[in-house]
């Protein structure tokens, strides 16, 4: 008995590592799968156990403080350690939950789209996505972030590649992102040479540590440079996101949901620790730069983002569009949050609800991609009658996205509007609400396609999407209402996590 | 004179890092320049290797030998840590570039061509005649 609570207390020490090593190492495993239905089987209970592990490490973290794990017990800064605050410890919960939400709709979609000679190679490289952005958000050596960086995308340009059964312009889709990302990946590491020629170090708290003695030194400037843009890159923050809409419209159904509730919210992870714990605003040069590039950039992205979604005629692409636009308000948020707690508190809620509502809208788009073989907006007419589930979730998806109150949308765009005000920056709260209405343009364009124009006569009988593509989209939109109307839980962590990210800044 | 000392300090004593610069441009501009998707690679290529140099003489002390531990103390040698990290940017961009060639074989397969602007009309003239989605 004492052995196996030993065990236990054991394995609870692990967590940090865990999170990181089960999908690593279950990758080749399910690779080695030839049996029909086990690689997707075995990537869920993987995937299972890793949420389990991230919601251990959250209430842990809540409870206890920062845990800090040294990987093979060598002591910081010499080894790598992995640091797990409540920040990264929202993020990893994000990652994993969403995941686990969309895994049962990878089944059957996956099955359609992608040959099922490649099932067992496509899920290991789903693992070892997943486990590269695991592996970004926990942690704390910025050379290790970018290991995990190149592990997370090297199998996503796989994942995105394999929408070529669909149309084989996923292959230059996937080319296109590959050149891009290998671009930003190295950008970032050389700003992480200048930061190791400058400090020594590679440990982010160490950093953090010695960055100010050399404030005065240009070589910190040029690394800030590097990395924001690498890293900007990844997360395709305006204007470096031309890879994202072509990348995100020809990825298979199941791998677009899943990108964009966590790919991109983890390139913002990295970006917002590169800014807050490491650099800290301490280093004068990055208020500037956060009020006079990161501001009109975010407000670029809001309006030019949302224009090109509304002239989308595939809805996936005007999503992926969309998905830009919203990135606009998590970079707003930053660059406000050098005068206000919220501004910060807004971005980190915002990344949570994004996740939510982008995988609903995009888990929807798939469930209608499952049955007509087309997302066009010209092919859905009518369609809604005749799959109302689905277009419910996608409703439900566009009015969060809007920001309608009782949606997850508007808690966030809420905190946003009242940073902006803070700030004394009464124009911008404007320009926030006039960019909702432009979001309420192209879901209304869907909703338009899909209700109101009549169904053409020689349309096949289409019926609603079975339980297992619809089930995933329907927990989502749930959620979205839910955290709309009892918003405290996930504003008290994400009010924590900034309270915690401002004090290391400050 | 005090100038000249200054300017050939600048521009020999830091040689290395001008190589490097000059490969980082050559291999962004092949990147962006040209239109072969193979050339894409390589170009991609040059512009991570410059950066593998940069850290390699960011770790290189005056005098000093390979980092080879020999039990003598006075020796000097190189900090290794900045070879071990880009042994490891090395082994990423040699999976980088294999994933990048592979997709290349893969869209010369179903375009029959791997430079971007006949891609590029290939994926216009489809688009005009409503083909690319299976539907």
């Amino acid at each position: 008995m004492s052995t196996s609570s030993g065990l236990a207390m054991g394995l609870v020490a692990q967590l940090p590592a865990l999170q990181v090593v089960v999908p690593l190492l279950a990758a080749p495993v399910c690779s080695l799968m030839r049996v029909r239905h086990l690689p997707w089987a075995f990537t869920l209970a993987v995937t299972a156990a890793t949420f389990l592990i991230s919601l251990a490490l959250l209430l842990e973290v809540l409870a206890g403080g920062t845990i800090s794990y040294h990987m093979g017990g060598w002591q910081p800064p010499f080894g790598i350690e992995y640091r797990i605050d409540v920040f990264n410890a929202f993020v990893l919960l994000i990652v994993s939950a969403l995941a686990l939400v969309v895994l049962p709709f990878a089944k059957r979609s996956v099955e359609r789209e992608v040959p099922a000679s490649t099932h067992a190679l496509f899920y290991t490289m789903w693992l070892a996505c997943f486990a590269g952005l695991l592996g970004v958000v926990a942690t704390g050596d910025a050379f290790n972030l970018f290991v995990f960086i190149e592990i997370s995308s090297l199998a996503t340009y796989v994942l995105i590649a394999k929408g070529s059964g669909n149309d084989r312009r996923a292959l230059t889709a996937s080319f296109h992102y590959l050149i891009m990302g290998t671009i930003g990946a190295t950008l970032y590491l050389i700003g992480l040479g200048f930061l190791y020629m400058l400090t020594g170090t590679l440990n982010m708290a160490d950093l953090a540590e010695r960055l100010p003695s050399v404030e005065d030194n240009r070589a910190v400037i040029v690394a800030f440079a590097f990395i924001t843009i690498g890293l900007g890159l990844k997360a395709a923050m305006f204007p470096l996101h031309t890879w994202l809409p072509n990348a995100y419209a020809y990825a298979p159904s199941a791998v677009t949901a899943f990108l964009a509730s966590t790919a991109t919210k983890v390139a913002v992870y990295a970006l917002i620790r590169m800014l807050f714990t490491i650099f800290g605003f301490d280093v004068g040069f990055e208020v500037e730069i956060l009020t006079y590039v990161f501001l009109p950039l975010a407000l670029a992205a809001m309006f030019s983002a949302s224009i090109a979604a509304i002239l989308q005629e595939d809805m996936k692409r005007m999503l992926a569009y969309s998905s830009v636009a919203q990135l606009g308000y998590i970079v707003l948020g930053l660059s406000l949050s050098l005068t206000s707690e919220s501004g910060l508190t807004a971005s980190l809620l915002h990344l949570f609800n994004h996740a939510l509502m982008k995988g609903a809208a995009f888990l929807a788009v798939g469930a209608i991609f499952y049955r007509l073989g087309t997302v066009n907006l010209a092919g859905i007419a009518g369609l809604g009658r005749r799959m109302p589930w689905t277009f419910g979730v996608f409703i439900v998806a566009g009015l969060a996205l809007i920001g309608v109150p009782g949606t997850a949308g508007f808690v966030s765009k809420w905190y946003l509007v009242g940073a902006a005000i803070q700030a004394g920056l009464w124009p911008i709260a404007a320009l926030i609400v006039m960019s909702s209405l432009l979001a309420v343009l192209y879901i209304w364009r869907t909703i338009e396609a899909a209700f109101f124009r009549p169904l053409p006569e020689d349309a096949d009988e289409v019926r609603e999407a079975p339980l297992s593509l619809l089930l995933p989209g329907i927990v989502l939109a749930a959620a979205c209402i839910v955290f709309g109307i009892h918003a405290a839980p996930i504003v008290e962590v994400a009010q924590t996590a900034a309270g915690a990210l401002l004090g290391q800044a400050q | 004179m005090a100038d000249f000392d200054h300017l050939s300090g600048l521009v020999l004593g830091l040689y290395n890092y001008w190589i490097v610069i000059a490969l980082m441009m050559t291999g962004l501009y092949i990147v962006m320049a040209c239109g072969n998707l193979v050339k894409k690679i390589v170009g991609l290529n040059v512009f991570q290797t410059s950066v593998f140099l940069f850290y390699i003489s960011m770790g290189k002390v005056e005098g000093g030998t390979a980092p080879i531990l020999t039990g003598d103390p006075a020796e000097v040698f190189s900090n290794p840590l900045p070879h071990v990290l880009i042994l490891t940017a090395i082994v990423v961009g040699v999976a980088g570039t294999a994933l990048g060639l592979a997709l290349a074989v893969r869209i010369r397969e179903s375009y029959g061509t791997i430079e971007e602007d006949e891609i590029n009309e290939a994926d216009i003239s489809d688009a005009r005649l409503g083909k690319g989605s299976r539907a």
